[in-house]
């Protein structure tokens, strides 16, 4: 990804992660982080050379039709079931600057709320033309857009009668490993967000708010797909700068 | 008034979820076609320099119930001790390692299992060299934010007592947690999620 920009590789350190502003580990009402919470103090330390560096992917991993779940798991000819939708959006850091080159990994359940996998139970149908996963790496801007369908909200064993909101799942590679982050996206305006127990581990409703993509009218394609805008944003460096005054540079 | 700092907030983690295999390894759960291997698959080939290892590990929970629905990535310096990345200035890295690996825990028996390399030593942030170590991140249901530990090895006993990040552990005794057992040319580590061997985890 670096061949194509003559931006130097960056090498500072990343930004302490606001640890308030993401949910806490131990969330009684997700009940699942009961006995998968660590409960002693982590270990906090500035990022070494370590967490500093990350895996890149090229483009040329990424197949023709790896950011359209509409047809990557289709017959021929034939195409997934639900409301089309275009999610897309920028990955920035902390400081607003774009991640290029950042690896995309999204996943979610069909427009009837089913996953394609073998631990799923809910009743919903499965839809032969669709798998739910797909890719994108971002460009020199750090954009992104991908294809789909609406999910469907599902039922899950928490509460007696928990449901998910509709949520596409996202997997984020940065530069640095450090910056690895996996996040899910709702949707404006679903009264189910504020009901939903993962949702609500995050303690700060402003922080939720930033998961929420807003439907976007102007990217609308008519006749077509509606879109919704979702911005991503990892750890932000120091500048490099700072990194080299103990070494006299 | 003073000047606005122009920051934005880092994008709050949510749980990877029960179904995150669909979205980071799709063969592995039966999605065949979408994508040719799952990536992170294959971390050395025939070219690539250094002591062949197996590291493989457990995920138990705090009643020592195994994780077997988490994903591990690992991420590692080559034998010489640079990492495949263009954040890495000090050198070119072997380009046959990718430093990278992925794998999701068993569903039978809970390891994940890495074929790949002893990694090299690199440097603190004062130039003192760390131990050889690996870095681990763990997500999984009922995990809200990704857990970053290391992997140490238990033979590298000298570099061990000197790592700068181990002698921040102030419960001495924890220190095992991070230390992968060798037998032959495998590495076992078990991570404790929580309870009287909770791994030391990082906010690094």
């Amino acid at each position: 990804m670096s061949a194509n920009s003559n931006k130097q590789p960056e090498t500072g350190g990343f930004f302490a992660r606001d640890r308030a502003w993401h949910a806490p580990a131990l969330t009684p009402e997700y009940k699942t982080s009961i006995l998968r919470s660590p409960q002693r103090a982590l270990l906090s330390l500035d990022g070494t050379i370590s967490e500093i560096t990350g895996p890149v992917f090229g483009h040329s991993m990424i197949g023709e039709l790896d950011n359209d779940l509409i047809h990557n798991y289709a017959r021929p000819g034939e195409s997934a079931i639900g409301e089309r939708i275009i999610v897309h959006g920028r990955v920035l850091d902390e400081r607003g600057q774009p991640v290029r080159g950042a690896l995309l990994e999204f996943w979610q359940a069909n427009a009837g709320g089913r996953y394609r996998h073998k631990k799923e139970t809910y009743l919903a149908a499965i839809d032969p033309n669709f798998a739910g996963c797909g890719r994108a790496i971002t460009d020199e801007d750090g954009r992104y857009a991908f294809r789909t369908v609406k999910p469907g909200p599902y039922p899950w064993p928490n509460g007696v009668n928990d449901w998910r909101p509709a949520h596409i799942h996202f997997s984020v590679f940065g530069h640095g490993f450090a910056q690895r982050l996996i996040t899910q996206m709702y949707f404006e305006g679903d009264p189910m967000i504020w009901k939903c127990p993962i949702v609500n581990t995050i303690p700060d409703k402003r922080a939720i708010e930033q998961l929420i993509a807003p439907l976007d009218w102007g990217q609308t394609i008519p006749m077509d797909a509606r879109a919704y805008k979702f911005d991503i944003v990892l750890r932000g460096r120091r500048s490099t700068l700072f990194e080299n005054r103990l070494e006299g540079n | 008034m003073v000047q606005e700092l122009h920051r934005l907030k880092e994008t709050p983690s949510q749980t990877a979820g029960p179904y995150v295999h669909i979205g980071l390894t799709p063969n592995y759960c039966d999605i065949r076609g979408v994508y040719d291997d799952d990536l992170g698959t294959a971390m050395v080939n025939d070219q690539t320099l250094g002591e062949r290892i197996t590291v493989r590990g457990r995920i138990l929970d705090g009643a020592d119930t195994l994780v077997r629905d988490a994903i591990a990535e690992i991420w590692q310096a080559d034998s010489a001790g640079l990492y495949n990345s263009p954040s890495e200035m000090r050198g070119a890295a072997d380009p046959n390692f990718t430093g990278w690996g992925r794998c999701p825990t068993n569903a039978e028996d809970g390891y994940f299992q890495f074929e790949t390399i002893k990694p090299g030593k690199v440097p603190f942030k004062d130039g003192r060299l760390m131990a050889p170590h690996i870095t681990l991140w763990i997500v999984a249901r009922g995990i809200n934010i990704g857990l970053h530990t290391r992997i140490y090895f238990s033979d590298e006993v000298e570099a061990n007592a000197v790592d700068p990040l181990l002698l921040r552990i102030e419960h001495r005794q924890r220190v095992e947690t991070m230390l992968a057992r060798k037998d032959g040319s495998t590495y076992t580590l078990d991570i404790h999620l929580q309870g009287p061997k909770e791994t030391v985890f990082l906010d690094i």
